[in-house]
């Protein structure tokens, strides 16, 4: 009878503590692991409790050349063209509505801006089911972080995160499962609007004044070079990105444009002190009619001065 | 020193030790109201949070030891996160974290040497009030379902009655600020009668009228503003309590010019009877200083 409390053997209460509700559960990962387990990061979290819930994570061993990725890869829907602009009062984040499977079109609507917490919001350009994952993996991340923390991530340290994110997808980018984001936000310390922007293996890279990533970002940095003014008002500032997406879509086969006849424009977003907002479809469907007016007159769109001053 | 102790002996003296550290803290209300889930508990400080939001429609009150129920509110926070991100944030839901914290605490009372003195409230905010739903999860990891409102920890019994005599369904905000405020300021909680400030409460709702993310604290300006609203609907009643002591022929006093201010107050929902015979049950402070003369001789240990 004392052999339990003279510890020859363990007592009918002492319990295994690794079992007992604050280790994992004895189903390895089962809900009482939770007590153990939790981080201020649900990305890092999602990483020792279910790897397999990472965007990627399942991705099958190499398949011949990596640097010709098999023809299913390529066949997957991409998305294309994002583009963003600071403004006066925050930051606008555009992109048009294409998704692409090699030369065909898979879909036509579908949205690849994204609010991310209440002052930042991101696009993406590449496989469209990998962003996906992406976005809500980043959704969830910046507000488990601020639920556990009870503040929010500054927005460095929200493009941090998001580079830690993107780096981690980098072995399935290897075979072809590309995802690039473009993160904006609207810096409460500053009053200004930001961008960063990510190549494969993370970032970030601040940008200044505007930036553009996906199939039709050359185009459309290059108009945006033209049409942007330092300082600019939200309104103009938006109306710049849909000039710059319908440049990207006159010369990139992989980005559409605004489409009169189905009723699909642009999904444009605006990040200011009031928080991210995604402009009605109607006022989107307004700026959007504005450019195809102008450009039945000038089908190059407007023209900058030649000469400075 | 006996060798063996019974296990009836052992977990009955785990549930006195946590029922001890539980009552030796404040009270807590969670209650229902027309536009959401009202939650309101003391607390001087306005960083160590006894209310959190847990996910869209769902929050997280909690009583007792703080690295306790921190520790759960963040576990909470994670199931959360992981259950809604794997499926839908729809999947998410109060019945399923109750039982996660029931089936947790449930574990640690049986398998630990001490238990954890908490009691948790989960709420969830439903498209109607008739699918919000009120949890309450104590240390051993019992559940049960509220209806309507739940008081807890401290002297719960005595914030319980005080509530539930001003609790009614569809109470506005200010309404049943009012009443919480009144349940929270009952003399059985924390020793005197209380007038809390702004900066001793915390206060937060689930908002059913907002998208995505229903959980919003108030404080500062919006707070100030509740507890006026507050005063000057109780006031009445105010005079009573205060007037208490003295007999209970002194509601009849008040009575009077209770009656003329009470009706632009929540006193209609609170107790929809006449004016006059509303005077002496509000005093929800005769009433509970009864119970508590009665239960607080030798009884309370028991109860509590």
């Amino acid at each position: 009878m004392g052999s339990y409390f003279d510890g020859s053997q363990s007592g009918p209460f002492a319990g295994n503590p690794r079992m007992s509700g604050l280790g994992r559960g004895p189903a390895g990962g089962s809900a009482p692991g939770f007590l153990g387990l939790q981080s201020s990061s649900f990305t890092d979290f999602l990483a020792s409790h279910s790897p397999g819930l990472l965007p990627g994570g399942s991705v099958p061993g190499p398949v011949g050349d990596p640097a010709a990725p098999g023809q299913a890869l390529r066949d997957l829907p991409h998305a294309t063209t994002i583009v963003a602009a600071v403004a006066q009062a925050g930051v606008v984040l555009a992109g048009d509505r294409r998704a692409t499977a090699g030369n065909m079109i898979a879909k036509r609507d579908v949205e690849k801006v994204f609010r991310s917490d209440e002052f930042s919001g991101l696009g993406y350009a590449g496989t469209g089911s990998v962003g996906i994952e992406f976005v809500r993996l980043f959704q969830v991340e910046l507000e488990h972080y601020e639920k556990m923390e009870g503040r929010s991530l500054s927005l460095e340290g929200k493009a941090n995160r998001l580079a830690w994110m993107v780096r981690g997808n980098l072995g399935a980018a290897m075979q072809g499962l590309v995802v690039v984001p473009l993160f904006v936000g609207y810096d409460e310390d500053t009053g200004k609007g930001r961008i960063f922007s990510y190549d494969v293996a993370g970032g970030p890279y601040e940008e200044h004044r505007f930036y553009s990533i996906g199939s039709g970002s050359l185009f459309a940095r290059g108009a945006l070079k033209k049409l942007y003014v330092d300082d600019m008002p939200i309104r103009d500032a938006e109306l710049a990105c849909v000039q710059a997406l319908y440049d990207a879509a006159d010369d990139d086969s992989a980005t559409g444009g605004p489409d009169l006849t189905r009723r699909i424009f642009p999904v444009i977003a605006t990040i200011t002190a009031d928080g991210f907002m995604r402009l009605p479809d109607a006022e989107s469907e307004q700026i959007s009619e504005e450019v195809v007016r102008e450009r039945m007159t000038r089908p190059d769109g407007p023209s900058a001065p030649l000469r400075i001053g | 020193m006996p060798f063996y102790v019974s296990p009836a002996q052992v977990m009955r003296d785990k549930a006195e030790y946590a029922r001890q550290g539980i009552a030796r803290g404040r009270s807590c209300v969670t209650l229902q109201y027309a536009g959401g889930i009202l939650m309101v508990a003391p607390n001087p400080s306005s960083a160590l949070h006894k209310i959190s939001e847990i996910y869209d429609r769902i929050a997280f009150a909690a009583v007792g030891r703080y690295n306790e129920y921190e520790n759960l509110r963040k576990a909470g926070v994670t199931y959360a996160d992981i259950t809604g991100y794997q499926f839908d944030r729809h999947d998410v839901t109060a019945r399923g974290i109750a039982n996660w914290y029931a089936q947790t605490l449930g574990t640690i009372f049986t398998d630990q040497l001490k238990p954890f003195e908490v009691e948790i409230v989960v709420a969830e905010v439903g498209i109607t009030p008739a699918d919000d739903q009120i949890y309450r999860i104590t240390f051993d990891g019992s559940v049960t379902d509220e209806p309507g409102f739940v008081a807890f920890g401290g002297q719960a019994d005595q914030v319980s009655a005080a509530l539930k005599e001003r609790y009614a369904d569809g109470m506005s905000l200010s309404e049943a600020f009012a009443a919480a405020l009144a349940a929270l300021s009952t003399p059985g909680n924390g020793g005197e009668r209380t007038e809390y400030t702004a900066a001793q409460l915390e206060v937060a709702i689930l908002d059913r009228a907002r998208d995505h993310r229903t959980f919003r604290r108030i404080r500062g300006a919006r707070l100030e503003e509740l507890l006026r609203e507050a005063r000057s609907a109780t006031e009445p009643p105010a005079a009573t309590s205060g007037a208490d002591p003295t007999g209970p022929s002194s509601p009849s006093g008040p009575a009077g010019p209770g009656a003329p201010s009470s009706p632009p107050g929540p006193s209609g929902p609170a107790s929809p009877g006449s004016p006059p015979d509303s005077g002496p049950p509000t005093g929800p402070a005769p009433g509970g200083s009864d119970r508590g003369g009665g239960l607080g001789g030798g009884t309370r240990p028991n109860p509590l």
